[in-house]
Protein backbone atom coordinates (compact mmCIF):
# COMPACT_ATOMS: atom_id res chain seq x y z
CA UNK A 1 0.00 0.00 0.00
CA UNK A 2 2.89 2.66 0.92
CA UNK A 3 4.62 1.73 -2.13
CA UNK A 4 1.82 2.55 -4.33
CA UNK A 5 0.93 5.65 -2.87
CA UNK A 6 4.41 6.67 -3.24
CA UNK A 7 4.42 5.85 -7.30
CA UNK A 8 1.20 7.88 -7.91
CA UNK A 9 2.56 11.48 -6.71
CA UNK A 10 3.60 13.21 -9.26
CA UNK A 11 6.50 15.59 -9.72
CA UNK A 12 6.35 19.07 -11.43
CA UNK A 13 10.07 18.95 -13.38
CA UNK A 14 8.71 21.58 -15.61
CA UNK A 15 6.29 24.23 -16.15
CA UNK A 16 3.26 22.26 -17.03
CA UNK A 17 5.29 19.18 -17.27
CA UNK A 18 5.03 16.48 -14.00
CA UNK A 19 6.45 12.73 -14.37
CA UNK A 20 5.53 9.86 -11.71
CA UNK A 21 8.32 8.66 -9.98
CA UNK A 22 9.74 5.53 -10.93
CA UNK A 23 8.33 4.65 -13.98
CA UNK A 24 8.43 5.69 -16.99
CA UNK A 25 5.43 8.44 -17.31
CA UNK A 26 5.66 11.80 -18.55
CA UNK A 27 2.36 14.02 -18.21
CA UNK A 28 1.87 17.20 -20.75
CA UNK A 29 0.43 18.48 -22.85
CA UNK A 30 0.38 17.62 -26.96
CA UNK A 31 1.46 21.00 -28.11
CA UNK A 32 4.58 20.98 -25.11
CA UNK A 33 5.64 17.65 -26.62
CA UNK A 34 4.91 19.11 -29.92
CA UNK A 35 6.71 22.16 -30.08
CA UNK A 36 9.60 20.40 -28.12
CA UNK A 37 10.19 18.09 -31.01
CA UNK A 38 10.23 20.75 -33.49
CA UNK A 39 11.91 23.62 -32.04
CA UNK A 40 14.29 21.59 -31.42
CA UNK A 41 15.18 19.98 -35.24
CA UNK A 42 14.46 22.95 -37.33
CA UNK A 43 15.94 22.22 -40.87
CA UNK A 44 16.40 25.63 -42.98
CA UNK A 45 16.74 25.49 -46.39
CA UNK A 46 20.52 26.09 -48.12
CA UNK A 47 19.08 28.96 -49.98
CA UNK A 48 21.37 32.09 -50.30
CA UNK A 49 20.43 35.34 -52.28
CA UNK A 50 23.75 37.41 -51.43
CA UNK A 51 25.95 38.71 -49.19
CA UNK A 52 24.20 37.31 -46.09
CA UNK A 53 24.59 33.84 -47.28
CA UNK A 54 28.46 33.79 -46.51
CA UNK A 55 27.72 34.26 -43.41
CA UNK A 56 24.87 32.23 -43.21
CA UNK A 57 27.73 29.44 -44.65
CA UNK A 58 30.16 30.71 -42.06
CA UNK A 59 27.58 30.29 -38.93
CA UNK A 60 26.96 26.34 -40.27
CA UNK A 61 30.55 25.46 -41.29
CA UNK A 62 33.29 24.68 -38.49
CA UNK A 63 34.02 27.79 -36.17
CA UNK A 64 30.16 28.62 -34.94
CA UNK A 65 28.87 25.10 -35.71
CA UNK A 66 24.96 25.38 -36.56
CA UNK A 67 24.47 21.66 -36.11
CA UNK A 68 24.56 21.69 -32.16
CA UNK A 69 21.57 22.98 -32.00
CA UNK A 70 20.01 20.58 -34.43
CA UNK A 71 19.99 23.08 -37.13
CA UNK A 72 21.28 21.16 -40.35
CA UNK A 73 20.71 22.76 -43.98
CA UNK A 74 19.05 20.72 -46.27
CA UNK A 75 19.01 21.51 -50.29
CA UNK A 76 15.17 20.54 -51.01
CA UNK A 77 12.52 22.14 -49.79
CA UNK A 78 10.61 19.58 -49.14
CA UNK A 79 12.79 18.93 -46.48
CA UNK A 80 12.69 21.99 -44.71
CA UNK A 81 11.19 23.52 -42.10
CA UNK A 82 13.20 26.93 -41.95
CA UNK A 83 13.48 29.32 -45.13
CA UNK A 84 16.61 31.96 -44.40
CA UNK A 85 15.93 35.08 -46.74
CA UNK A 86 19.67 35.47 -46.58
CA UNK A 87 20.35 38.76 -48.98
CA UNK A 88 18.89 41.12 -51.10
CA UNK A 89 15.23 39.92 -52.72
CA UNK A 90 14.99 41.43 -56.38
CA UNK A 91 11.98 41.44 -58.12
CA UNK A 92 13.05 39.18 -60.73
CA UNK A 93 13.90 36.41 -57.45
CA UNK A 94 10.85 37.58 -55.75
CA UNK A 95 8.33 34.88 -57.56
CA UNK A 96 10.83 32.06 -56.90
CA UNK A 97 11.64 32.73 -53.17
CA UNK A 98 7.94 32.95 -53.02
CA UNK A 99 7.72 29.81 -54.87
CA UNK A 100 10.48 27.74 -52.88
CA UNK A 101 8.26 28.85 -49.33
CA UNK A 102 5.20 27.63 -51.29
CA UNK A 103 6.75 24.26 -51.73
CA UNK A 104 7.75 23.90 -48.01
CA UNK A 105 5.35 21.64 -45.96
CA UNK A 106 3.55 23.20 -42.86
CA UNK A 107 4.65 24.24 -40.32
CA UNK A 108 7.05 26.68 -42.02
CA UNK A 109 8.98 29.55 -40.76
CA UNK A 110 10.42 32.80 -42.17
CA UNK A 111 13.92 34.61 -41.14
CA UNK A 112 14.76 37.60 -42.62
CA UNK A 113 18.46 37.65 -42.05
CA UNK A 114 20.16 40.90 -43.06
CA UNK A 115 18.73 44.64 -43.73
CA UNK A 116 18.24 43.95 -47.27
CA UNK A 117 15.87 41.28 -46.46
CA UNK A 118 14.21 42.97 -43.38
CA UNK A 119 13.62 46.76 -45.58
CA UNK A 120 15.74 46.70 -48.59
CA UNK A 121 18.76 47.67 -46.79
CA UNK A 122 20.86 50.34 -48.78
CA UNK A 123 19.53 49.00 -51.83
CA UNK A 124 16.53 51.65 -52.40
CA UNK A 125 16.53 51.55 -56.24
CA UNK A 126 13.96 50.14 -58.79
CA UNK A 127 14.98 46.71 -58.81
CA UNK A 128 14.52 45.57 -55.12
CA UNK A 129 12.25 44.34 -52.85
CA UNK A 130 11.77 46.41 -49.76
CA UNK A 131 11.50 44.02 -47.34
CA UNK A 132 11.00 40.07 -47.52
CA UNK A 133 8.09 40.85 -45.65
CA UNK A 134 6.34 42.34 -48.43
CA UNK A 135 5.07 38.79 -49.60
CA UNK A 136 6.16 36.49 -46.92
CA UNK A 137 5.22 35.96 -43.62
CA UNK A 138 8.36 37.14 -41.79
CA UNK A 139 8.85 35.28 -37.97
CA UNK A 140 12.05 36.58 -36.97
CA UNK A 141 14.01 39.75 -38.68
CA UNK A 142 17.68 40.18 -38.19
CA UNK A 143 19.36 43.14 -38.80
CA UNK A 144 22.84 43.89 -39.95
CA UNK A 145 24.55 44.04 -42.94
CA UNK A 146 25.52 41.32 -43.09
CA UNK A 147 24.58 40.22 -39.21
CA UNK A 148 27.53 37.83 -37.63
CA UNK A 149 26.71 34.75 -37.72
CA UNK A 150 25.68 34.87 -33.43
CA UNK A 151 23.60 37.02 -34.31
CA UNK A 152 21.93 34.69 -36.61
CA UNK A 153 22.13 32.27 -34.37
CA UNK A 154 20.71 34.36 -31.56
CA UNK A 155 17.97 34.87 -34.42
CA UNK A 156 17.09 31.19 -34.72
CA UNK A 157 17.16 30.57 -30.94
CA UNK A 158 14.61 33.45 -31.06
CA UNK A 159 12.55 31.05 -33.61
CA UNK A 160 13.07 28.17 -31.12
CA UNK A 161 11.61 30.45 -28.45
CA UNK A 162 8.48 31.44 -30.30
CA UNK A 163 7.73 28.02 -31.57
CA UNK A 164 7.77 26.32 -27.58
CA UNK A 165 4.87 28.67 -27.04
CA UNK A 166 2.72 28.19 -30.21
CA UNK A 167 -0.53 26.53 -29.53
CA UNK A 168 -2.74 24.07 -31.74
CA UNK A 169 -0.41 23.87 -34.64
CA UNK A 170 0.13 19.90 -34.89
CA UNK A 171 -2.83 18.78 -36.30
CA UNK A 172 -4.91 19.15 -39.99
CA UNK A 173 -7.97 20.42 -37.95
CA UNK A 174 -6.36 23.04 -35.81
CA UNK B 1 11.32 29.09 -62.96
CA UNK B 2 12.80 27.97 -59.58
CA UNK B 3 12.94 24.58 -59.19
CA UNK B 4 14.58 21.91 -61.51
CA UNK B 5 11.78 21.33 -64.42
CA UNK B 6 12.03 18.92 -67.03
CA UNK B 7 11.27 18.83 -70.18
CA UNK B 8 11.38 16.36 -72.81
CA UNK B 9 12.32 17.55 -76.24
CA UNK B 10 12.22 14.21 -77.73
CA UNK B 11 13.41 10.55 -76.74
CA UNK B 12 16.37 11.06 -75.67
CA UNK B 13 16.84 15.02 -75.57
CA UNK B 14 15.69 16.92 -72.67
CA UNK B 15 15.77 20.52 -71.01
CA UNK B 16 16.92 21.12 -67.68
CA UNK B 17 16.41 24.28 -65.87
CA UNK B 18 19.72 24.52 -63.55
CA UNK B 19 18.68 27.23 -60.74
CA UNK B 20 18.48 29.80 -59.43
CA UNK B 21 18.01 28.36 -56.25
CA UNK B 22 20.35 25.12 -56.91
CA UNK B 23 22.89 24.82 -53.65
CA UNK B 24 25.88 24.85 -56.45
CA UNK B 25 24.99 27.44 -58.66
CA UNK B 26 26.89 29.87 -56.03
CA UNK B 27 24.33 32.25 -55.52
CA UNK B 28 21.23 32.88 -57.94
CA UNK B 29 22.78 31.85 -61.56
CA UNK B 30 19.81 30.02 -63.66
CA UNK B 31 21.26 27.77 -66.52
CA UNK B 32 18.85 26.78 -68.96
CA UNK B 33 20.45 23.01 -70.43
CA UNK B 34 19.66 20.73 -72.97
CA UNK B 35 21.15 17.28 -72.63
CA UNK B 36 21.16 14.36 -74.75
CA UNK B 37 21.31 11.65 -72.70
CA UNK B 38 23.92 12.93 -69.67
CA UNK B 39 25.85 14.99 -72.42
CA UNK B 40 25.28 18.56 -72.54
CA UNK B 41 24.13 19.81 -76.10
CA UNK B 42 23.63 23.35 -75.15
CA UNK B 43 23.56 25.78 -72.01
CA UNK B 44 22.19 29.47 -72.10
CA UNK B 45 23.20 31.43 -68.78
CA UNK B 46 20.24 33.78 -67.58
CA UNK B 47 21.15 36.72 -65.17
CA UNK B 48 20.04 39.18 -63.35
CA UNK B 49 18.14 37.45 -60.20
CA UNK B 50 20.53 39.86 -58.04
CA UNK B 51 20.22 43.25 -60.42
CA UNK B 52 20.22 45.40 -57.40
CA UNK B 53 20.77 48.20 -59.58
CA UNK B 54 24.31 49.58 -57.95
CA UNK B 55 25.35 51.14 -60.77
CA UNK B 56 22.60 53.35 -60.89
CA UNK B 57 22.47 53.89 -56.69
CA UNK B 58 26.06 55.24 -56.75
CA UNK B 59 25.50 58.52 -59.30
CA UNK B 60 23.38 59.55 -56.43
CA UNK B 61 25.79 59.05 -53.81
CA UNK B 62 28.52 60.90 -53.40
CA UNK B 63 32.02 59.41 -54.05
CA UNK B 64 32.77 58.19 -50.74
CA UNK B 65 29.68 57.47 -50.12
CA UNK B 66 29.73 55.04 -53.23
CA UNK B 67 32.04 52.92 -51.75
CA UNK B 68 30.11 51.20 -49.86
CA UNK B 69 28.39 49.85 -52.61
CA UNK B 70 31.44 48.63 -53.48
CA UNK B 71 31.23 46.26 -50.87
CA UNK B 72 28.18 44.39 -51.92
CA UNK B 73 29.54 44.00 -55.52
CA UNK B 74 32.29 40.74 -54.30
CA UNK B 75 30.91 39.95 -51.11
CA UNK B 76 33.49 37.51 -50.37
CA UNK B 77 36.45 40.01 -51.52
CA UNK B 78 34.97 43.46 -50.45
CA UNK B 79 38.55 44.86 -49.67
CA UNK B 80 39.87 44.27 -52.76
CA UNK B 81 36.64 45.67 -54.66
CA UNK B 82 37.29 49.31 -51.86
CA UNK B 83 40.85 49.32 -52.93
CA UNK B 84 39.98 49.34 -57.05
CA UNK B 85 37.44 51.74 -56.42
CA UNK B 86 39.59 53.90 -54.65
CA UNK B 87 42.36 53.63 -57.04
CA UNK B 88 39.89 54.51 -59.66
CA UNK B 89 39.12 57.65 -58.18
CA UNK B 90 42.42 58.48 -57.31
CA UNK B 91 43.57 58.25 -60.50
CA UNK B 92 41.00 60.56 -61.26
CA UNK B 93 41.91 62.71 -58.71
CA UNK B 94 45.33 62.58 -59.01
CA UNK B 95 45.95 61.52 -55.41
CA UNK B 96 48.90 59.34 -54.29
CA UNK B 97 48.38 57.71 -51.07
CA UNK B 98 50.83 57.69 -48.71
CA UNK B 99 53.52 54.44 -48.72
CA UNK B 100 51.76 52.93 -45.41
CA UNK B 101 48.60 53.35 -46.58
CA UNK B 102 49.99 51.73 -49.71
CA UNK B 103 51.49 49.06 -47.72
CA UNK B 104 48.49 48.29 -45.45
CA UNK B 105 46.77 48.33 -48.71
CA UNK B 106 48.55 45.30 -50.05
CA UNK B 107 48.81 43.03 -47.06
CA UNK B 108 44.65 43.60 -46.77
CA UNK B 109 44.03 42.60 -50.09
CA UNK B 110 46.10 39.93 -49.90
CA UNK B 111 44.48 38.61 -47.03
CA UNK B 112 41.24 39.02 -48.87
CA UNK B 113 42.82 37.24 -51.76
CA UNK B 114 43.14 34.35 -49.33
CA UNK B 115 39.83 34.19 -48.04
CA UNK B 116 38.12 34.55 -51.37
CA UNK B 117 40.27 31.31 -52.54
CA UNK B 118 39.52 29.73 -49.14
CA UNK B 119 35.95 29.87 -49.64
CA UNK B 120 36.05 29.09 -53.61
CA UNK B 121 38.18 26.11 -52.74
CA UNK B 122 35.40 25.25 -49.88
CA UNK B 123 32.71 25.49 -52.45
CA UNK B 124 34.07 23.83 -55.05
CA UNK B 125 35.31 20.87 -53.06
CA UNK B 126 32.15 20.57 -51.33
CA UNK B 127 30.31 20.82 -55.00
CA UNK B 128 32.43 18.14 -56.11
CA UNK B 129 31.88 15.78 -53.35
CA UNK B 130 34.45 16.93 -50.52
CA UNK B 131 32.98 17.88 -47.41
CA UNK B 132 36.21 17.52 -44.99
CA UNK B 133 37.84 20.35 -47.33
CA UNK B 134 34.78 22.93 -46.63
CA UNK B 135 34.99 22.40 -42.90
CA UNK B 136 39.14 23.19 -43.24
CA UNK B 137 38.84 26.40 -44.86
CA UNK B 138 35.89 27.46 -43.14
CA UNK B 139 38.35 27.13 -39.82
CA UNK B 140 41.16 29.58 -41.51
CA UNK B 141 38.67 31.81 -43.05
CA UNK B 142 37.06 32.48 -39.59
CA UNK B 143 40.33 33.60 -38.60
CA UNK B 144 40.87 36.08 -41.42
CA UNK B 145 37.82 37.38 -40.83
CA UNK B 146 38.49 37.66 -37.23
CA UNK B 147 41.99 39.46 -38.38
CA UNK B 148 39.68 41.89 -40.75
CA UNK B 149 37.42 42.62 -37.37
CA UNK B 150 40.19 43.33 -35.47
CA UNK B 151 41.76 45.53 -38.38
CA UNK B 152 38.47 48.18 -39.14
CA UNK B 153 35.82 46.60 -37.23
CA UNK B 154 34.11 44.54 -39.73
CA UNK B 155 34.11 41.11 -40.67
CA UNK B 156 32.67 40.86 -44.90
CA UNK B 157 31.44 44.56 -45.88
CA UNK B 158 34.74 46.36 -44.48
CA UNK B 159 34.70 49.66 -46.71
CA UNK B 160 38.36 49.63 -44.90
CA UNK B 161 40.28 51.84 -47.53
CA UNK B 162 39.48 55.46 -48.19
CA UNK B 163 39.94 57.66 -51.18
CA UNK B 164 43.46 58.74 -50.65
CA UNK B 165 44.82 56.21 -47.93
CA UNK B 166 43.43 54.18 -45.03
CA UNK B 167 40.48 54.43 -42.02
CA UNK B 168 42.61 53.60 -39.25
CA UNK B 169 46.08 52.56 -38.70
CA UNK B 170 46.81 49.15 -37.88
CA UNK B 171 48.48 48.19 -34.05
CA UNK B 172 51.88 46.57 -34.34
CA UNK B 173 50.25 43.68 -32.19
CA UNK B 174 47.88 42.75 -34.93
CA UNK B 175 50.69 42.64 -37.24
CA UNK B 176 52.36 40.59 -35.23
CA UNK B 177 49.54 38.60 -35.09
CA UNK B 178 48.39 38.81 -39.28
CA UNK B 179 52.77 37.21 -39.53
CA UNK B 180 51.66 34.47 -37.44
CA UNK B 181 48.70 33.81 -39.16
CA UNK B 182 50.82 33.41 -42.48
CA UNK B 183 53.06 30.56 -40.76
CA UNK B 184 49.67 28.94 -40.03
CA UNK B 185 48.41 29.60 -43.44
CA UNK B 186 51.09 27.66 -45.06
CA UNK B 187 51.03 24.82 -43.31
CA UNK B 188 47.42 24.76 -43.75
CA UNK B 189 47.59 25.18 -47.21
CA UNK B 190 49.82 22.06 -47.79
CA UNK B 191 46.88 20.19 -45.58
CA UNK B 192 44.62 21.30 -48.31
CA UNK B 193 47.02 19.76 -50.93
CA UNK B 194 47.69 16.47 -49.08
CA UNK B 195 43.48 15.98 -49.13
CA UNK B 196 42.69 16.92 -52.94
CA UNK B 197 45.72 17.31 -54.97
CA UNK B 198 46.72 13.53 -55.72
CA UNK B 199 43.52 12.28 -53.93
CA UNK B 200 42.28 9.78 -57.01
CA UNK B 201 38.30 11.02 -57.57
CA UNK B 202 39.50 14.37 -57.28
CA UNK B 203 41.64 13.77 -60.21
CA UNK B 204 39.26 12.13 -61.97
CA UNK B 205 36.58 15.00 -61.23
CA UNK B 206 38.64 17.84 -62.95
CA UNK B 207 41.95 16.33 -64.95
CA UNK B 208 40.23 17.24 -68.38
CA UNK B 209 36.99 18.93 -67.48
CA UNK B 210 36.82 22.68 -68.68
CA UNK B 211 39.41 22.67 -70.82
CA UNK B 212 40.34 26.35 -72.83
CA UNK B 213 42.89 27.20 -74.65
CA UNK B 214 45.02 30.35 -73.95
CA UNK B 215 43.86 31.64 -77.39
CA UNK B 216 40.38 30.81 -76.42
CA UNK B 217 40.58 32.27 -73.44
CA UNK B 218 42.17 35.18 -74.20
CA UNK B 219 38.67 35.72 -77.01
CA UNK B 220 36.51 34.95 -74.18
CA UNK B 221 37.65 37.49 -71.87
CA UNK B 222 38.80 35.10 -69.17
CA UNK B 223 40.86 36.99 -66.72
CA UNK B 224 42.67 36.12 -62.77
CA UNK B 225 43.02 32.49 -62.41
CA UNK B 226 40.57 31.29 -65.10
CA UNK B 227 43.12 32.30 -67.60
CA UNK B 228 46.34 31.64 -65.79
CA UNK B 229 45.36 28.14 -65.80
CA UNK B 230 45.69 27.98 -69.19
CA UNK B 231 49.23 29.77 -69.13
CA UNK B 232 48.94 33.19 -70.02
CA UNK B 233 50.84 35.39 -68.28
CA UNK B 234 48.51 38.41 -67.28
CA UNK B 235 48.50 39.41 -64.00
CA UNK B 236 47.47 43.33 -63.24
CA UNK B 237 49.61 43.51 -60.10
CA UNK B 238 52.87 42.99 -62.40
CA UNK B 239 51.97 44.49 -65.68
CA UNK B 240 50.27 47.69 -63.55
CA UNK B 241 51.49 47.63 -60.64
CA UNK B 242 49.61 49.43 -58.10
CA UNK B 243 49.69 50.35 -54.38
CA UNK B 244 52.94 48.74 -53.16
CA UNK B 245 52.84 46.01 -55.72
CA UNK B 246 56.07 47.04 -57.06
CA UNK B 247 58.13 46.68 -54.17
CA UNK B 248 57.22 43.06 -52.92
CA UNK B 249 58.22 40.36 -54.55
CA UNK B 250 56.17 37.17 -56.00
CA UNK B 251 55.52 35.04 -58.36
CA UNK B 252 52.73 34.50 -61.01
CA UNK B 253 51.73 30.45 -61.30
CA UNK B 254 50.66 29.23 -64.36
CA UNK B 255 48.73 26.05 -65.58
CA UNK B 256 49.36 24.53 -68.43
CA UNK B 257 46.58 22.39 -70.10
CA UNK B 258 43.87 25.04 -68.92
CA UNK B 259 41.93 22.52 -67.12
CA UNK B 260 40.08 22.81 -64.20
CA UNK B 261 43.19 20.55 -62.26
CA UNK B 262 45.48 23.44 -63.47
CA UNK B 263 43.37 26.13 -62.55
CA UNK B 264 42.95 24.74 -58.91
CA UNK B 265 46.63 24.20 -58.73
CA UNK B 266 46.76 27.97 -59.92
CA UNK B 267 44.75 29.34 -57.16
CA UNK B 268 46.45 26.83 -54.77
CA UNK B 269 49.94 27.97 -55.60
CA UNK B 270 48.63 31.82 -55.83
CA UNK B 271 47.50 31.43 -52.05
CA UNK B 272 51.19 30.53 -50.83
CA UNK B 273 52.16 33.42 -52.63
CA UNK B 274 49.47 35.84 -51.23
CA UNK B 275 50.99 34.56 -47.66
CA UNK B 276 54.31 35.65 -48.88
CA UNK B 277 53.21 38.93 -49.93
CA UNK B 278 51.88 39.61 -46.45
CA UNK B 279 54.98 38.92 -44.32
CA UNK B 280 57.03 40.95 -46.64
CA UNK B 281 54.17 43.24 -46.39
CA UNK B 282 54.65 43.43 -43.15
CA UNK B 283 58.46 42.92 -42.84
CA UNK B 284 58.43 46.35 -45.04
CA UNK B 285 55.34 48.33 -43.35
CA UNK B 286 57.22 52.13 -43.44
CA UNK B 287 56.17 54.57 -40.56
CA UNK B 288 53.71 57.72 -41.09
CA UNK B 289 50.88 58.95 -42.55
CA UNK B 290 47.66 56.71 -43.53
CA UNK B 291 45.57 59.03 -45.55
CA UNK B 292 46.78 61.78 -48.01
CA UNK B 293 46.34 65.29 -47.80
CA UNK B 294 44.24 65.91 -50.68
CA UNK B 295 41.95 63.53 -49.76
CA UNK B 296 38.11 63.65 -50.67
CA UNK B 297 36.06 64.40 -46.83
CA UNK B 298 32.76 62.39 -46.39
CA UNK B 299 31.17 65.87 -45.99
CA UNK B 300 31.71 65.72 -49.54
CA UNK B 301 27.88 64.91 -49.32
CA UNK B 302 26.42 69.09 -49.00
CA UNK B 303 28.85 70.54 -51.83
CA UNK B 304 28.27 67.82 -54.66
CA UNK B 305 24.73 67.92 -55.43
CA UNK B 306 23.31 67.90 -58.88
CA UNK B 307 20.64 69.70 -60.44
CA UNK B 308 18.64 70.32 -63.69
CA UNK B 309 18.56 73.37 -64.19
CA UNK B 310 14.65 75.22 -65.29
CA UNK B 311 15.64 75.77 -68.51
CA UNK B 312 16.24 72.40 -69.66
CA UNK B 313 13.95 69.33 -69.41
CA UNK B 314 14.91 66.15 -68.26
CA UNK B 315 16.37 64.71 -71.63
CA UNK B 316 19.21 66.88 -72.37
CA UNK B 317 20.88 65.89 -69.19
CA UNK B 318 22.19 69.24 -69.30
CA UNK B 319 23.64 69.43 -65.28
CA UNK B 320 24.36 72.40 -63.40
CA UNK B 321 25.68 73.28 -59.76
CA UNK B 322 23.80 73.88 -57.33
CA UNK B 323 24.87 77.87 -56.15
CA UNK B 324 26.79 77.42 -59.12
CA UNK B 325 30.09 76.36 -57.26
CA UNK B 326 33.23 75.70 -58.96
CA UNK B 327 34.46 72.08 -59.91
CA UNK B 328 34.81 69.35 -56.88
CA UNK B 329 36.32 67.20 -59.28
CA UNK B 330 38.40 67.66 -62.49
CA UNK B 331 36.53 66.66 -64.94
CA UNK B 332 36.80 63.53 -67.43
CA UNK B 333 36.58 60.05 -67.30
CA UNK B 334 38.55 56.53 -66.58
CA UNK B 335 39.14 53.24 -66.28
CA UNK B 336 40.96 51.69 -63.83
CA UNK B 337 41.83 48.15 -63.14
CA UNK B 338 43.21 45.89 -60.39
CA UNK B 339 43.52 42.00 -60.02
CA UNK B 340 40.87 40.86 -57.72
CA UNK B 341 40.82 37.17 -56.49
CA UNK B 342 38.46 36.33 -59.44
CA UNK B 343 39.92 38.79 -62.15
CA UNK B 344 40.51 42.04 -63.74
CA UNK B 345 37.79 44.25 -61.86
CA UNK B 346 37.49 47.17 -63.53
CA UNK B 347 35.88 50.73 -62.48
CA UNK B 348 35.44 53.40 -65.18
CA UNK B 349 34.19 56.32 -64.07
CA UNK B 350 32.61 59.57 -65.56
CA UNK B 351 33.18 62.70 -63.61
CA UNK B 352 31.25 65.68 -64.55
CA UNK B 353 32.72 67.74 -62.29
CA UNK B 354 30.59 67.89 -59.05
CA UNK B 355 31.03 65.21 -56.01
CA UNK B 356 29.20 62.33 -57.47
CA UNK B 357 30.11 60.00 -60.28
CA UNK B 358 28.00 60.98 -63.39
CA UNK B 359 28.56 57.08 -64.68
CA UNK B 360 29.81 54.37 -62.94
CA UNK B 361 30.58 50.99 -64.94
CA UNK B 362 31.83 48.24 -63.40
CA UNK B 363 33.74 45.18 -65.25
CA UNK B 364 32.93 42.50 -63.28
CA UNK B 365 35.13 38.97 -63.63
CA UNK B 366 32.20 36.76 -62.65
CA UNK B 367 30.32 38.66 -65.34
CA UNK B 368 32.31 37.92 -68.20
CA UNK B 369 33.24 34.27 -66.81
CA UNK B 370 29.28 33.45 -66.66
CA UNK B 371 29.73 33.91 -70.51
CA UNK B 372 32.24 31.26 -70.62
CA UNK B 373 30.12 28.95 -69.27
CA UNK B 374 28.15 27.03 -72.20
CA UNK B 375 31.90 27.05 -74.44
CA UNK B 376 33.69 25.45 -71.34
CA UNK B 377 30.93 23.01 -70.98
CA UNK B 378 30.28 21.68 -74.36
CA UNK B 379 30.06 17.76 -74.76
CA UNK B 380 30.46 17.09 -70.80
CA UNK B 381 28.07 15.30 -68.56
CA UNK B 382 25.31 16.78 -66.13
CA UNK B 383 28.06 16.22 -63.08
CA UNK B 384 30.80 18.33 -64.92
CA UNK B 385 28.66 21.68 -65.57
CA UNK B 386 28.54 21.93 -61.86
CA UNK B 387 32.60 21.35 -61.56
CA UNK B 388 32.50 24.18 -64.65
CA UNK B 389 30.63 26.76 -62.57
CA UNK B 390 32.98 26.01 -59.51
CA UNK B 391 36.08 26.30 -60.95
CA UNK B 392 35.16 29.78 -62.91
CA UNK B 393 34.62 31.21 -59.14
CA UNK B 394 31.56 33.33 -60.08
CA UNK B 395 29.78 35.19 -57.66
CA UNK B 396 26.50 36.59 -58.73
CA UNK B 397 26.85 39.91 -56.77
CA UNK B 398 29.24 41.31 -58.95
CA UNK B 399 27.98 39.50 -61.90
CA UNK B 400 24.29 41.05 -61.40
CA UNK B 401 25.35 44.10 -59.92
Amino acid sequence: MIEQKEIRELIEVNEGTKIIKGSNVILTTLDRIVNWGRSNSLWPLTFGLACCAIEMMAAGASHHDLDRFGILFRASPRQADVIIIAGTVTYKMAPIVKRVYDQMPEPKYVVAMGSCACTGGIFNTYSTVQGADQFLPVDVYIPGCPPRPEALMYGLLKLKEKITKEQGRWGSWK
Amino acid sequence: MGQLEIEKLSETKFVLQMGPHHPATHGVLKLYTEFEGERVLKIIPDVGYLHRGVEKLAEYKTYPLAMTLTDRLDYISSMTNNIGYCLAVERLMDIEPPPRAKYIRTMVAELTRLSSHLLWLATHALDIGAMTVFLYAFREREQILELFEKICGARLTVSYPRIGGVRVDIKEEILEEIYKFTEIMLNRIDEYEGLLTENRIWISRTKGIGVVSAEEALSLGLTGPALRGSGVYYDIRKLIPYDAYSEVDFEVPLGENGDTYDRYLCRIQEMRQSTLIIRQCIEKMPEGEIVAEQALDIDILHQGKRKISAGDSLWSGFIQFVEEKEALMPVGEIYSAIEAPKGELGFYIVSDGSGRPYRMRVRAPSFVHISAIPKLCEGHLLADVITIIGTLDIVMGEADR
